[in-house]
């Protein structure tokens, strides 16, 4: 069992919740982006940055933040909805997603916006950028954590495994890899595309430490997260199992809301939805 | 060995007295960075160096003998040393990455690209084995091509040094300038004409010997070629040819540039790269911009390199004295 109040789990869920309506809300604004990555991992976002990370939105720079690496950028609306809720900038900024002048460029830009770690977007980099990272702490012998968000399609890229390798290699044990497992890419499902399973056997053949978790359940990831801290000499990978698409039923599992513009009245229904589950978890919270 | 340096040849350069002697001692730039790269991290110990399976060529054996952690051996994972080290430099480290200009930057160009210069991460990108006269490995391991790639970056800095000594310097104003740099390593022994005492500042193109007709500008190695062309040429046909050493590409030192093409009115580049997108370029674009000049390019033109002796591809490929000879008669033909 983790080690989190079935209080916070819930208040987890409502700050997850809140996340996706912002997707919605930026993606609709901008007039174009992406919607399944980020619906998918808004319970882990939730987890990342109002549970697990050692970070203060007010010092950006500290220099013994946990690091968290977006590899696969264009899910990026929703860290940056994380990262307005959490206080590292005005909620309103996120309106400007994508718009010429802004900080919250199509794809995540380190030097435009304090607190992304790295820039990303061309995918596959990422796991190589936290793998430095972690090496870095561990020659200096720092305690800050590496974590670093990937995609089920970025195991197809041949750099991601070089990365695979050298932090297996290393015994990278402050390094987390979260793959957001949601069976899809741009052209369709993973598996037609170009299969990656069997993708625990793979990482447990490069000596790394699985663990499997549904991404779309609170508690679970944060079982995961807190079993990560427990392993030594290696590397970890969380397999998060999630559904594109999260709590819009028009989207969930459909590849094509990967990224597509929203028609008339779609991000309207979607934010309904969204706040129908809302008003639910808040009847759940109510009684907990 | 002249206790005097050759005529034309500027005092304030401080290059060595016997710059034309056959027994001029020989060295490979590459070693001048395995020299400097110790100096650099015996400064600052956030330097490290990531190696790609090439740690005795590319000079870094007694790095890594001296600062065993802050070596790290990441195998033939090109696009890794490239992204790795951005990680590194993110971290606070100095991260110096290793291998032949062919494979880094030339096979991770998206990783310098995105994770080091639009990240303006402080990576030093070393490349070594740049140039035809990689020799026998032949066209496959001859970068030809990396100033022209690096160069359309912007953050980007770029140095060639012309010999070893030149090369310990870059290596070590690399270390302490921040930013992503990329340095240009050879091979070859060529001649060590330059001294400690010689000028060297990241930037600033130095000029080593002075002239009105025809302006030599020119990097790496093969400036030698291009001072003892200007000194061959003062003796035998009266020629007073100005040399450039344009060691930084980029940022271009583009007063030097100009003042060189007001001066002479004719212009040669010299390097061992492909003679599109290089330093001929870059003088070829400041110049349209600023004072219309001809110019003659000596480089490699667009075509593929080959197995062979290093100093007979020079010559093959039109880089020896005598073809830049040729190409200086020919620009200063072209004035008007």
């Amino acid at each position: 069992m983790p080690h989190i109040h079935e209080k916070k789990i819930k208040r987890l869920e409502l700050v997850a919740n809140k996340l996706r309506q912002h997707v919605i809300e930026m993606v609709a604004a901008a007039g174009s982006g992406h919607q399944g990555g980020p619906l998918g991992m808004a319970d882990v976002f939730s987890v990342l940055y109002f549970h697990e990370l050692r970070h203060d939105p007010k010092r950006p720079a500290w220099a013994d933040r946990d690091r968290l690496i977006l590899s696969n950028g264009h899910i990026c609306p929703i860290r940056y909805a994380a990262m307005a809720e959490s206080g590292y900038f005005p909620v309103k900024e996120l309106l400007t997603l994508r718009k010429f002048g802004t900080r919250l460029q199509g794809h995540p830009e380190r030097k435009r916006l304090p607190g992304t770690e790295t820039t990303s977007g061309p995918l596959g980099g990422g796991l190589a950028q936290a793998a430095g990272m972690a090496y870095a702490a561990k020659m200096d012998e720092k305690t800050w954590r590496t974590y670093v968000v990937n995609s089920d399609a970025e195991q197809e890229i041949g750099l991601h495994w070089e990365a695979v390798l050298f932090a297996g290699k290393n015994r990278l044990d402050n390094l987390v890899s979260i793959i957001d497992r949601n069976n899809i890419q741009i052209d369709g499902d993973t598996e037609d595309i170009m299969p990656i399973e069997p993708l625990a056997e793979k990482y447990e053949a490069f000596n790394w430490h699985v663990i499997e978790c549904n991404g779309n359940d609170i508690g679970d990831v944060v079982r995961a997260i807190e079993e990560s801290k427990k392993i030594h000499q290696r590397p970890v990978v969380i397999v998060a199992h999630t559904i594109p698409g999260r709590g819009v039923s028009y989207m969930e599992n459909n590849y094509l809301w990967h990224s597509q513009p929203f028609k008339p009245g779609q991000a309207e229904q979607a934010l309904a939805e969204l706040k129908e589950i809302e008003r639910k978890l808040k009847a759940d919270h109510a009684t907990v | 060995m002249s206790l005097f340096s050759p005529k034309g040849i500027r005092n304030d350069a401080k290059l060595v007295r016997n710059l034309f002697a056959p027994a001029i001692p020989q060295k490979p730039t590459r070693d001048g960075y395995g020299e400097g790269i110790v100096d650099a991290a015996a400064e600052d110990r956030n330097v490290i160096v990531l190696c790609a399976d090439l740690t005795e060529s590319t000079r870094n054996m007694e790095f890594k003998e001296r600062f065993p952690d802050q070596f790290v051996q990441v195998g033939v994972q090109e696009q890794l040393l490239a992204a790795c080290g951005a990680g590194f430099a993110l971290a606070g480290k100095i991260p110096f990455i290793t291998s032949y200009a062919m494979f880094c930057p030339g096979r991770a160009w998206e990783q310098v690209r995105t994770n080091i210069c639009l990240n303006d991460v402080n990576v030093k990108v070393v490349g070594s084995h740049a140039g035809v006269s990689v020799g026998p490995d032949g066209s496959t391991h001859q970068a030809i091509e990396d100033i022209a790639i690096m160069r359309v970056i912007p953050n980007m800095t770029i140095v060639s040094p012309c010999d070893a000594v030149e090369a310990r310097k870059a290596t070590i104003a690399a270390a302490e300038m921040k930013g992503p740099c990329y340095i240009r390593l050879a091979r070859e022994k060529t001649p060590v004409f330059t001294t400690a005492k010689t000028p060297f500042k990241i930037g600033k193109a130095e000029i080593y010997r002075d002239g009105k007709d025809v302006a030599v500008i020119a990097c790496g190695p093969l400036l030698h070629n291009a001072l003892k062309a200007a000194d061959e040429l003062r003796k035998e046909e009266k020629i007073d040819v100005m040399v450039v050493n344009m060691h930084t590409v980029k940022p271009l030192d583009e007063k030097t540039v100009r003042m060189a093409a007001e001066t002479c009115g004719a212009i040669v580049t010299v390097e061992e790269h492909q003679v599109t997108g290089g330093l001929g370029g870059a003088v070829a674009e400041c110049l349209a911009k600023y004072r219309p000049t001809p110019i003659e390019f000596i480089g490699v033109q667009n075509r593929f390199g080959e197995s062979g002796d290093p100093k007979e591809l020079i010559e093959h490929f039109g880089m020896g004295v005598g073809s830049i000879k040729a190409a200086i008669r020919k620009a200063l033909k072209r004035k008007t």
